[in-house]
């Protein structure tokens, strides 16, 4: 029934402690213990004699039963996006990532013997730089919402006046908005809003939000909604006005075609960079965070830096690292340690392996693809897509005559998913994972729309 | 075991060149869909082709070292060897959902989440479990907010002060201080242990919570840990456990049992899921009854008179520490690999771990102060660099300990096992040790020489930061 060697009537243990009986013997004899329960220095009060009521299993036993819980999960083609996005990644990068000894190492704080990863992580740093035209990459934070939270930290540290009040759209993700009011509740940051018009920042209702207690302004590029903001070059502007940092919000499949955020004036650039090199997994995210060099030493997590060994050698070494947790502790910049390095190295990959063309013809069929599937929306009856009159990215917002829930639902019962983000109002995204299912979810809308 | 790992250079000047120094190409976005005033001017990025990517990311891992390279006795990290079927399983399609689907139709996957949830409890002794948590440190956060709503909940709010011991990890203190808690550091007892008396004077009125790690840092287990436990509740602060080092207790004794209120578990740790570099990990949370209600949402609980699962948001939830929920595929990884070993197996891990520990403490010629262990030793190098030890080290195919932390041993070298090394790997380890303890300084102050790269100036490159490729130009 075990699938690893053992002596007939043993008690199962771990598969993967490679212990004979012998060796432990050996090994008890050598510390001066009779058993290995007496090498426990547990108090008697506080130790566990219960049963867990875990059973063991064999690892085909195991993976059946995990593949037989999976496959609860509906088949359903997603249409959905809002800050998580399925794009295709290439086979190749699953295969050079899963290498072991990338999976299998860790932080690099030996760095002579971590040139490989260390090296990968500097290629990353370097193509967002590339991609933002701003200074300084780091390489990978927890995921969007996260990389947010650590900016209004940041702007509130490094602004030159007093003031805590930030700044972000009304509408944005819950969720991220959920996570940076945690971020901004322990130095006393206040996040307030903004107002949007027609899904893009309402920039005079933002300037007259702006005074001199503002410390840093954020707008995403494309918005919630998927619309492409036409004013930022303004939005920079008015933060430069009141002496506020200029957070912007987008990833790397929108860099390479969309306004450079260096050209607009931002000063830190927070999003999801899972957008390459991680396929849909339930959120696993990894953020980009790319800022100027003058806030070099307040960035948080890990950066890599190019150095040189003695043999006068070029070498990659983690750098800067006196602003991290394990040094300056309290003081450090974040508590960020174990972060998403290895989502960062596949991101690395599969940017390399598209190119430049690749990326430009990825970023505009997020274009083309979210006007053309708006466009056939338009054309049911009792339907208005899309409900912005933007350019979209990715995804839209269709108003629907009945209900959006129940407009939901019946396309969820027919295989497909979407959002619904009014009352009449669903929101459908669209990239090149989706895009051979456009016609079958089209003529199931036109069913129950 | 001597080592020589592989070395690639295109020239005298690098390894493995940059991509950037491969190949180059920018493009135009002047045909594309958008108006131009929305668009970028140009993009240049490297342009290879997946003959040439291949190659490039192959080489790089032969310069890079990970478990399965080696031994990997980093304290307080557990680098332990990470299965291979629950790579499978993180690749498995039907795992791959996007977040906001439906309840309904990802009840797989929230099966899963449920199930995971409800066996960290049983591990942890604890009544209610987040999944949400990116890593330990975000766990630690996550867990440091639960305190702070609960006693805001009460009425409670003058508590600011979170005390940490100074053996603790950094985390701890960078935790406590996101969350906006003064940190009150604690000196550690002549055994290596929290002192009671200094942890008596220390609380107070303005006690929010004490953090611990139990076995701790130096691998040694808090006898006095309910009366510990009894000195915070008495002055109304809560007590966090750090589950970095729960390797060592795994079904033997849980931090509920301890009177600990809220804590973490670092999946990528205890629960073998690959360290990836430096991550992704995952940071649960667990706490007691009364702190239930505060947890991040979502968590999974079972529907009510139906079968089947939803995400749903705890009564007086402290919102989000993450976009959405968490990092899945190790959740995912995580469970595989509970759902394999069952009550015996977690024993017999924390069995072999402790016995590794140790068994290795017990060959190596360097002074090992205090005791007796459990999953990890702090030895002191003594009048050598500890850092020197490390480097050198690397020439004997070993990835060296921790090195000079924590603080109160002298050139400290923090050694965990874990308990996926055999006897025979251990014996290596230890001669590993004892040959560069017994080599001049001259040898050590040289090393490595075996790796990828010699000896690196990590002071130069702070002062003169170059952190991409256009730095270099």
């Amino acid at each position: 029934m075990t699938d690893h060697s053992r002596a007939a009537g043993e008690s199962r243990g771990t598969p993967y402690a490679p212990h004979t009986p012998e060796a432990t013997a050996a090994m008890l004899s050598a510390v001066g213990a009779d058993s290995e329960d007496e090498l426990f220095d547990v108090p008697e009060s506080v130790a566990f004699d219960g049963e867990l009521g875990i059973e063991a299993r064999s690892e085909r036993a195991a993976r059946r039963h995990v593949e037989g819980l999976l496959s609860r999960n509906d088949d359903l083609t997603e249409f959905l996006g809002r800050g998580h996005y399925d794009h295709y990644v290439p086979a190749v990068v699953d295969d050079l990532a899963s290498r072991s000894e990338f999976l299998t190492s860790y932080t690099q704080y030996q760095p002579e013997i971590a040139q490989g990863f260390l090296q990968a992580l500097f290629e990353y740093q370097s193509m967002l730089v590339e991609l933002t035209g701003l200074d300084v990459a780091n390489c990978s934070m927890y995921d969007a919402a996260t990389a947010l939270g650590e900016a209004a930290t940041l702007s509130q540290r490094v602004r030159s006046v007093s003031g805590d009040r930030v700044l972000v759209p009304e509408r944005l993700r819950e969720g991220k908005r959920a996570v940076l009011e945690n971020y901004a509740d322990g130095p006393g940051v206040q996040v307030e809003t903004y107002p949007t018009d027609d899904a893009n920042a309402d920039v005079e209702g933002l300037e007259a939000a702006l005074d001199d207690d503002v410390a840093m302004v954020y707008a995403e590029n494309p918005t919630v909604r998927g619309t492409i903001e036409e004013r930022l070059g303004e939005i920079g502007d008015l933060a430069d006005d009141y002496d506020a940092l200029f957070c912007l919000g987008i990833d790397p499949v929108a860099l390479a075609l969309l306004e450079e955020p260096a050209s607009v004036g931002a000063d830190v650039v927070v999003g999801e960079a899972d957008t390459l090199g991680v396929p849909a997994a339930y959120g696993t995210g990894h953020g980009l965070f790319v800022t100027r060099e003058e806030y070099l030493r307040q960035v948080p997590g890990r950066l890599v830096g190019a150095a040189a060994d003695d043999s006068g050698r070029r070498a990659y070494t983690l750098t800067l690292q006196t602003r991290e947790q394990h040094i300056r502790r309290e003081r450090a910049t974040s508590n960020i340690c174990t972060n998403q390095a290895w989502l960062a190295l596949r991101t690395a990959i599969h940017a390399a392996w598209l190119g430049p063309d690749g990326l430009l013809d990825l970023a505009e069929s997020c274009v083309t693809e979210a006007r053309d599937l708006a466009e056939r929306f338009d054309a049911v009856d009792g339907v208005r897509a899309p409900v912005h009159d933007r350019h979209h990215f990715r995804e839209f917002v269709a108003r629907t005559d009945r209900p959006a829930e129940a407009v939901r639902a019946d396309l969820a019962e027919a295989g497909y998913a979407v959002h619904a983000v009014g009352e009449h109002e669903v929101q459908v995204c669209v990239t090149e994972t989706a895009a051979d299912d456009a016609d079958g979810l089209v003529a199931a809308f036109e069913e129950v729309a | 075991m001597h080592y020589s790992q592989a070395r690639w250079t295109d020239d005298e000047e690098r390894y493995e060149p940059l991509l950037s120094e491969k190949d180059t190409t920018a493009v135009s976005t002047d045909d594309s869909p958008l108006p131009d005033d929305l668009t970028r001017d140009s993009l240049e990025l490297p342009a290879l082709s997946e003959p040439e990517l291949a190659r490039h990311y192959t080489r790089l891992s032969q310069t890079n070292y990970g478990v399965d390279s080696g031994p990997f006795p980093l304290g307080s990290c557990t680098m332990k060897y990470n299965p291979k079927f629950t790579e499978a399983l993180a690749g498995d399609s039907r795992a791959a959902l996007h977040p906001d689907r439906p309840e309904e139709t990802a009840q797989g996957t929230l099966a899963v989440m449920h199930r995971l949830q409800d066996y960290l409890g049983r591990i942890g002794g604890m009544d209610a479990v987040s999944l949400q948590p990116p890593a330990g440190a975000a766990g630690e956060f996550a867990g440091i907010l639960v305190a702070k709503a609960y006693h805001e909940a009460n009425g409670d709010d003058g508590r600011s002060e979170v005390i940490v011991p100074d053996s603790a990890h950094g985390t701890n203190f960078a935790s406590a201080a996101m969350a906006g808690y003064d940190v009150v550091e604690l000196a550690s007892d002549d055994d290596g242990r929290m002192d009671l008396d200094a942890l008596e004077a220390a609380v107070g009125d303005e006690t929010a919570a004490l953090m611990l790690t139990n076995p701790n840092t130096l691998g040694l287990f808090e006898r006095d840990i309910e009366a510990i436990a009894d000195v915070v509740h008495d002055a109304g602060g809560l007590l966090y456990y750090d589950g970095a080092n729960l390797n060592a207790l795994l079904g033997r004794a849980r931090p509920g049992d301890m009177g600990f209120d809220v804590m973490h578990f670092n999946l990528h740790k205890t629960f073998a899921t690959p360290h990836g570099g430096g991550g992704p990990g995952a940071g649960p949370i667990g706490v007691t009854e009364e702190l239930a209600e505060f947890l991040p949402a979502p968590q999974v609980r079972e529907r009510d008179g139906e079968d089947g699962y939803e995400l749903s948001e705890p009564e007086r939830s402290i919102g989000k520490v993450h976009g959405f929920q968490g990092n899945w595929q190790v959740l995912l990884r995580a469970y595989g690999y509970v759902a394999r070993l069952g009550d015996e197996g977690l024993r017999d891990t924390s069995a072999k771990a402790v016995l590794n520990a140790n068994y290795l403490a017990e060959q190596v010629d360097f002074e090992v102060p205090f005791g007796p262990f459990h999953h990890e030793f702090v030895a002191s190098a003594g009048d050598r660099d500890a850092a020197d030890v490390a480097k050198r080290m690397l020439d004997y195919g070993v990835h060296p300990p921790t090195t000079k932390w924590p603080e109160i041993v002298p050139e400290a070298l923090m050694t965990e096992p874990t308990e996926a090394e055999s006897k025979r790997t251990l014996d290596q380890l230890a001669d590993a040790f004892d040959a560069v303890a017994a080599e001049d300084d001259e040898t050590l102050a040289d090393a490595p020489e075996s790796t990828a790269a010699r000896r690196i100036d990590q002071v130069a490159a702070a002062r003169e930061p170059r952190l991409s490729w256009h730095a270099l130009e």
